[in-house]
C-alpha cells in the first residue's frame, strides 16, 4: 500500500508557503471527542467500532472530505505504519497499538484524522513552510464542518474536553519544523532554547520526545490549551517563529563574515559525500542535507534545488526507501541503495 | 565497524546513553541490539506525561510510599466509574463526565498546567441555551475588561450585574 504515494513530495516537504527556505512546516492539530462515548484508552471494542462508524458518516456527509480515503489500522502493515510516520500523517503514538484505529487521509495530504488515537479524533492540517493561520483555518473548517454531524464533548468551563488533562480548552497544539543550523554552529541555540522555553512554548528536536536534535532540524509548539483562544496561542506561536528567523538568519550573516571559508568547506563536503558515498544511513543523510539546505540558503550552492533536497530527504527515510523501490529490505541493503539513489540524484551515476 | 556485542556483523544501530554525564556510545548489529531490547525509535517509546501528571497530583510526602488501601470512600466517575486515583496513575481520564465528577480537584490540576482554568476559545454550535449564555457572558467579559481600561467605571458595574445575572441562570 502507499507505494505511488512514496514517489510524491509529502505535504510537508514542498518547498513552498512562507519562509520555507527555514521553516519546514506548520502542522495543526485539534483534539475532540464523542459525546457519551468513553475515551478510547479505556473503551472496549465495540465502542471503538462505534467512533469509527460514526466518524465514517461524518466524512460522507462532509463536502470538504469527498476526494480522500479511511484506513483501518488492521489494514496496515508495520511498513505502512512507519511510512505513514515519515510522512507526518499519523504520529508514533497512533501506531503503537493496532486496536480498532483509523486513519483518514485527505486530498494532497493536507488534513489528515486520526480515530481513536488519545483521544477519539484528532484533526490535522499539515502545510509547507510558516503557515500556521492557515493550517489553523482548514482544521478549524474541518472542525466545524465534522460538528455538524458529530456533538463533540464540550464543557462551558473547560472547554473541547480531552483524555489528557495537558490538552483541554482548545485542543489545539499548533507547531512548526524549523531548521536551524547557524543558530547551532554558533552555539547560541541553547540560548534560544531557553528563552522560547520560558515563553510557554515547547522545544523538541525533530522526531519528537527525548530524541537527540537531528538535521539541526527543531519543533516548536504550544505548551498550554487551556485559557487562551486558539488565535491568541497561534499568534504567540507566530511572533516566536519569526523572531528565531531574524536570529538564525543574524547568526547566518555572522558566521559567513567571520568564518566562510570554514561554512563553505563544510557544505561542499557534504555535498562531495552525498555525491560519491557507496553506503550511507537515513540519519547521516539527514544531517549532510542541513549543510546542502544552508549552502542553498546562503547562496554557496546552487547545483541544487529545495525540491530535490526534500525529495533526498524524504525518500532517504527507511520506510520511505522500501515503499519507493517497492521492496522490504534489511539496514545494510537499504544503505546502499540509498546511496546510489542519492547518487543518481545528483548526477554522478558511477 | 563491527558490532560491539558480538563482533561479527555490522553495527547498523547506534545507541547514546547518558550516565551521570558520562557519554557512552554503542555500536551494535541489528539483532544484537534486538536482543538488548532497543527497537525502532517508533516503538515503545516511553511516555513520561502519565509519570509528570501522577507527580503533580499525588502529594510530596507520599512519593515513593507504596499505595495504601483506602478506607474511606473515594470519589469515582458516576458515567464510567474510574476512580481519581486510577486517574492519577494513569494520568488520562475515561469519559468526558470524569471532568464533572472531578470539576474541584481538575481546576487545581489545570491551573498547574495551564496558568488557567478556563477556556477561552472556539464554541461549538451545540443544540442548548447554555452555549448562548457562554457567548454572551463571553462578550459581556470582553465589554466589562474594555470599561475598566476605559475607567467608565459606572458602565463596569452595570455589565458585571448583567454576567452575574446570566451566572445564576446556569
Amino acid at each position: 500500500m502507499f507505494e505511488e504515494l512514496a514517489g510524491k513530495p509529502a505535504s510537508w516537504l514542498t518547498g513552498e508557503g512562507n519562509n520555507s527556505e527555514i521553516v519546514l512546516s506548520s502542522r495543526v492539530r485539534l483534539a475532540r471527542n464523542i459525546s457519551n462515548l468513553p475515551f478510547p484508552s479505556v473503551a472496549k471494542s465495540e465502542d471503538r467500532e462505534k467512533v469509527i462508524t460514526f466518524v465514517r458518516k461524518a466524512i460522507q456527509n462532509d463536502s470538504q472530505l469527498k476526494s480522500g480515503q479511511l484506513y483501518s489500522s488492521s489494514e496496515l502493515s508495520g511498513l505502512d505504519k512507519d511510512f505513514l510516520i515519515e510522512r507526518h500523517l499519523v504520529s508514533p503514538e497512533f501506531m503503537r497499538e493496532g486496536d480498532t484505529r483509523a486513519l483518514f487521509i485527505g486530498e494532497e495530504e493536507k488534513i489528515s484524522l486520526m480515530i481513536n488515537e488519545e483521544d477519539h479524533i484528532r484533526i490535522q492540517a499539515l502545510r509547507s513552510g510558516l503557515e500556521i493561520k492557515s493550517a489553523f483555518e482548514l482544521a478549524d473548517k474541518i472542525d466545524t464542518g465534522l460538528s455538524s454531524t458529530l456533538e463533540f464533548d464540550f464543557d462551558p468551563e473547560f472547554g473541547y474536553l480531552t483524555s489528557c488533562p495537558t490538552n483541554v480548552g482548545t485542543g489545539m497544539r499548533a507547531s512548526v519544523l524549523i531548521h536551524l543550523p547557524g543558530l547551532v554552529l554558533t552555539k547560541e541555540i541553547e540560548n534560544v532554547i531557553s528563552q522560547v522555553t520560558k515563553l510557554g512554548l515547547t522545544v523538541r528536536g525533530f522526531y519528537g520526545e527525548g530524541s537527540e536534535v537531528l538535521g539541526n532540524l527543531i519543533q516548536i509548539s504550544n505548551q498550554t490549551t487551556l485559557g487562551k483562544s486558539e488565535e491568541d496561542l497561534i499568534e504567540s506561536l507566530e511572533k516566536v517563529t519569526q523572531q528565531i528567523i531574524e536570529y538564525e538568519n543574524n547568526s547566518r550573516k555572522t558566521l559567513y563574515r567571520e568564518a566562510k571559508e570554514q561554512i563553505e568547506d563544510k557544505i561542499w563536503r557534504a555535498f562531495g559525500i552525498l555525491q560519491n558515498a557507496r553506503v550511507i544511513t537515513s540519519n547521516e543523510v539527514t544531517n549532510l542535507l542541513s549543510a546542502i539546505r544552508l549552502g542553498l540558503g546562503m547562496g554557496t550552492l546552487t547545483e541544487i534545488s529545495l525540491g530535490t533536497i526534500n525529495q533526498i530527504l524524504l525518500i532517504s527515510f527507511p520506510a520511505h526507501l522500501q515503499k519507493y523501490f517497492n521492496k522490504e529490505m534489511e539496514p545494510n541493503e537499504r544503505d546502499i541503495l540509498r546511496a546510489e539513489f542519492i547518487r543518481k540524484k545528483l548526477g554522478k551515476q558511477s | 565497524m563491527l558490532c560491539d556485542d558480538c563482533g561479527k556483523k555490522e553495527a547498523t544501530i547506534q545507541l547514546t546513553q547518558i550516565i551521570n554525564k558520562e557519554k557512552m556510545t554503542l555500536n551494535l548489529c541489528q539483532s544484537c541490539a534486538d536482543k538488548r531490547g532497543f527497537h525502532s525509535p517508533f516503538e515503545g517509546v516511553p511516555f513520561p506525561l502519565a509519570e509528570f501528571l501522577s507527580s503533580m497530583i499525588t502529594p510530596l510526602s507520599d512519593i515513593g510510599k507504596k499505595p495504601v488501601a483506602r478506607t474511606e470512600k473515594e470519589i469515582k466517575c458516576a458515567n464510567c466509574g474510574m476512580s481519581f486515583s486510577q486517574f492519577a496513575s494513569k494520568g488520562r481520564l475515561g469519559c468526558g463526565n470524569c471532568y464533572k465528577s472531578f470539576r474541584t480537584q481538575l481546576k487545581d490540576l489545570l491551573r498547574k498546567i495551564h496558568g488557567s482554568d478556563r477556556h477561552r476559545g472556539k464554541i461549538p454550535n451545540l443544540p442548548g441555551m447554555e452555549m448562548e449564555h457562554l457567548k454572551e457572558e463571553r462578550k459581556l467579559q470582553e465589554e466589562l475588561k474594555k470599561a475598566i481600561d476605559e475607567e467608565n467605571f459606572e458602565m463596569a458595574a452595570q455589565i458585571r450585574d448583567k454576567i452575574k445575572n446570566i451566572q445564576e441562570k446556569k
